[in-house]
């Protein structure tokens, strides 16, 4: 191994049923330095960093290590400790309830004798000496969480990591608190220790990374220098589109005209919720089909979850037809004919146990009112009328939800929203793990709902689907609207370089 | 060829039946009911008698089942309700009951403790002790509704205070009704021989069923205790449901309180309904339904309760001491948390597939 390399993992395969996340990955990681490792959702980062933590086995390949000679084994996330892999999540794993002091030693200890003042003296040391603002003695959770992410990262560092895991670390963090958490990455840099920083966010890539490795699809994709990889190619990497063969394919969808003084279905002002997303604005017109985009992590998702009221809203105002409305919650969305398909499917979708028939009418019977059910043959007509309307496969309208296959799920999931009979249509990944045959289906459907008068609103994480389906898009980056395309900027160029924020 | 057929389809007969809901409290009286017949079969003997107020009344073991088995299914319909909402158990029900007793006597006493008439209607004591039971449901509710604390944790402070609130309801003393109208409720009507606290549950279990059937109180109960995040978007106020199936069982307890104080016409603190809150826990659990929330049957909970007080009835016939009951209920609860542990379920699901692929081999 060369003399500046501290980590060299090669021909890394890993396969869980049915999936093979990752197909012969190769990372390398030099000492002092920042090496962000991109990719979109399921392109095999996160399994590449379990790997080399211990949480999961490889099936195949080698984990090299500075000062090892041959391969290291890492059965565990304690093995990756030992050789100096320290990995800081998102979540802060420490215990808020203890000082920082004994956060900092907790499982670090020999024997049962401790000498507190010793403790407390050398974290206080080291806290100094990364300047840290804050104190030994003092208790966890009174620390902002930069601070808390940081003395994380000193734990790591203290015990005397060579290779610093960040796994998005910023993500909970306002501006001046990522400035203070990348002064200490660039300390640690100038330290000799080698930094994975995993994100989502662009603009700090570039900030203060020296190298990137970009993964899809459980490949690799190649290792770049910074200066070698403008912001747009880094795009048209992670999303698998070369900048050359932008083929511009057009969608069918008709381009859409906005007649002059038309009032738009919905409109929002400086709509923000606590999800963490900047004010925005957004208006849709009647028969419109329009998306956000953006990558993940960018606040797409976010965005319309502020639009119907599913996270807390914390400003802005909403008109409905011209008319301002109060959306605070679900329900109030719904009443304004507002219908939302949320991206998690499992999780915010499909209520498990219960029949496909009893899934489907929900939404609708809510807006009934607690004294007015469906009777059961009228439940069983509305069920079997959906099921036949989208080609549902099911056993039968008493099957339970979760016995039945994704794309299938989603279609009742979608079955239950055009119930409600909307004005306005939410589907935030609609076609997101379910089959191609699927997809096309309701894609085709969101463009006849449409053309009948609907105004939809389709997020994507496939371009190419967006701009099949809509007419014109909001781009987002890092939690911010920063561009709308429509008519001849519809394109993949064009939205990449938005994404990626100008031709920087 | 045709055999087979009909073979295949006995065994689906078979199949369903084991997997239905109501399999296992029907297996469990089967069981019991069997037991009985071979250890005793005057088990079963049903005698018209007198009773001290010269009234024509049943009595047998099967009736004591009926009697007692009553105020169980009554909260049992409760449970049924906050397992399902909350994916938790309320553990305070027995003590409710002596607060809901409580109430009861003190407004039909008016502070004097042995009233020569009644001070109130029993309907007005009745209705007021409802009110406050349904407003420590509410407490109990709001705790795990709004402050997440986990039931059995949040209802812990009821089951712990409950008893002592109830005592000083009536500042400690023990009043005596000697209206006989009151033990009606507890006992029987004149002229009737069946007691009245089956009816009492007969009453209950209608309404339930026709508030399930005329209101979404079921697909709303079980959606929030399937997906909370979904029923939210999905317009459903998870908290309020919550609360309101807490609300539901403090009326469930306010109707046992009347039975069990109209039993004796007075009330002892620390003994009235006693551990009853285990009882109809074990109800729900016996009935089928998962302790972890989500769908339920009320039917099952409701015949589940009257299982577990032909269990109790059983072993009170067999000598079995007051002290000793938990330990044998105990193996119940035992055998049925690991016949519906999912590692158990995967485990009886691999065995039928082996036994299939045997028998087509």
């Amino acid at each position: 191994m060369k003399d500046n390399i501290v980590l060299q993992m090669k021909n890394i395969h890993k396969s869980f049923p049915g999936v093979r996340a990752l197909q012969g990955v190769d990372f390398t990681l030099r000492k002092g330095e920042v090496h962000a490792l991109m990719g979109e959702n399921g392109a095999g980062k996160s399994t590449l960093i379990k790997v080399l933590t211990g949480v999961y086995s490889k099936d195949e390949g080698d984990i090299l290590l500075d000062g090892h000679q041959g391969p290291v084994a890492i059965h565990s996330p304690q093995d990756a400790q030992k050789v100096g892999i320290s990995t800081v999540y998102q979540e802060i794993t420490l215990c808020p309830n203890l000082s920082v002091a004994e956060n900092m030693f907790i499982g670090r200890t020999s024997g049962m004798g401790q000498n507190w003042k010793k403790v407390n003296a050398d974290t206080d040391k080291i806290l100094r000496s990364l300047d840290i603002p804050a104190t030994a003695t003092q208790q966890l959770e009174t620390c902002s969480l930069a601070v808390q992410q940081m003395i994380a990262i000193a734990r790591a560092v203290d015990m005397d990591c060579k290779v610093l895991i960040l796994d998005e670390p910023t993500s909970s963090l306002d501006e001046q608190e990522v400035e203070k958490l990348f002064k200490l990455m660039r300390d640690l840099r100038s330290r000799g220790v080698g930094i994975v920083f995993v994100t989502h966010f662009l603009d700090q890539v570039y900030e203060i990374c020296d190298r990137i490795t970009v993964m899809r699809d459980g490949q690799l994709v190649g290792e770049f220098e910074i200066k070698d990889l403008p912001r747009v190619k880094l795009v048209s990497k992670m999303l698998g589109k070369e900048l050359d063969d932008m083929s511009d394919i057009k969608g069918e969808q008709k381009s859409y005209e906005r007649k002059a003084g038309a009032v738009p279905v919905l409109e929002a002002q400086g709509r923000v919720s606590d999800a963490g997303i900047k004010p925005f604005d957004f208006h849709i017109d009647k028969g419109e089909v329009n998306g956000f985009t953006g990558l993940l992590g960018s606040g797409r998702s976010e965005c319309v979850r502020a639009i119907f009221g599913a996270d807390r809203v914390t400003g802005g105002t909403i008109k409905m037809n011209g008319k301002p409305v109060k959306i605070n919650k679900a329900l109030d969305a719904m009443k304004n004919g507002i219908a939302y398909l949320p991206e998690d499917r499992k999780g915010d979708g499909i209520v498990g146990d219960l029949s496909v028939r009893e899934n489907i009418i929900l939404a609708q019977q809510v807006l009934r009112g607690f004294f007015k059910p469906f009777s059961k043959a009228k439940q069983y007509e509305i069920a079997d009328e959906y099921i036949k309307l989208l080609s549902i496969k099911t056993a039968s309208a008493d099957t339970p939800i979760k016995s039945l296959s994704g794309g299938n799920q989603q279609k009742v999931i979608l079955a239950r929203w055009l119930f409600t009979h909307p004005e306005y249509l939410i589907l935030d990944e609609p076609t997101r793990g379910i089959d191609v045959g699927t997809k096309v289906d309701i894609q085709k459907l969101v463009l006849k709902l449409a053309s009948e008068g609907m105004s939809v609103t389709f997020i994507s994480s496939e371009l190419d689907e967006m701009l099949r389906t809509c007419s014109r898009l909001v781009v987002m980056r890092d939690r911010k609207v920063v561009g709308e395309l429509s008519g001849e900027d519809l394109n993949q160029s064009k939205v990449m370089s938005t994404i990626a924020g100008g031709d920087k | 060829m045709q055999k087979n057929e009909v073979k295949k389809s006995n065994e689906n007969i078979l199949m369903r039946m084991v997997r239905h809901q109501m399999f296992i409290p029907l297996l469990a009286l089967g069981l019991l009911a069997v037991f009985n017949l071979i250890a005793d079969p005057g088990f079963f003997k049903i005698s018209l008698g007198e009773n001290s107020a010269g009234n024509p009344v049943l009595s047998g073991y099967l009736i004591t089942i009926l009697d007692s088995g009553s105020e169980l299914a009554i909260l049992a319909i409760g449970m049924t309700l906050v397992t399902a909402a909350s994916g938790g158990q309320d553990i305070s029900v027995g003590a409710a009951v002596a607060i809901a007793g409580s109430v009861l006597l003190r407004i039909l006493c008016g502070g004097n403790s042995r009233p020569e008439e009644l001070a109130a209607p029993i309907i007005v004591a009745f209705l007021a002790s409802c009110v406050v039971a349904m407003l420590f449901g509410a407490f109990n509710g709001v705790l795990v509704a709004y402050f997440k604390i986990q039931p059995m944790i949040a209802t812990l402070i009821l089951y712990t205070a409950g008893r002592s609130i109830a005592a000083w309801i009536n500042n400690n003393e023990l009043p005596v009704i000697t209206d006989p109208a009151l033990s009606y409720f507890g006992g029987f009507i004149p002229g009737v021989p069946i007691p009245t606290p089956f009816f009492i549950a007969v009453i209950c279990v209608v309404i339930i069923f026709l508030v399930l059937k005329f209101t979404n109180l079921g697909l709303y109960t079980q959606a929030v205790g399937i997906n909370e995040s979904s029923s939210k978007l999905n317009g459903l106020n998870p908290q309020l449901i919550k609360i309101i199936s807490f609300v539901v069982l403090g009326l469930c307890v306010a109707v046992v309180g009347l039975i069990k104080v109209g039993r004796i016409s007075t009330i002892n603190y620390s003994v009235i309904a006693k551990d009853i809150e285990m009882d109809a826990i074990l109800a729900v659990a016996l009935g089928g339904n998962a302790l972890s929330g989500g769908k339920f049957n009320m039917a099952a909970s409701v015949f589940g309760a009257y299982v577990i007080q032909f269990l109790t009835t059983t072993l009170y016939k067999f000598k079995v001491s007051a002290d000793a009951l938990p330990a044998y209920k105990a193996v119940v609860v035992i055998v049925l948390v690991v016949i519906s542990a999912p590692t158990v379920k995967e485990w009886f699901g691999n065995m039928t597939k082996k036994l299939k692929v045997k028998e087509v081999a």
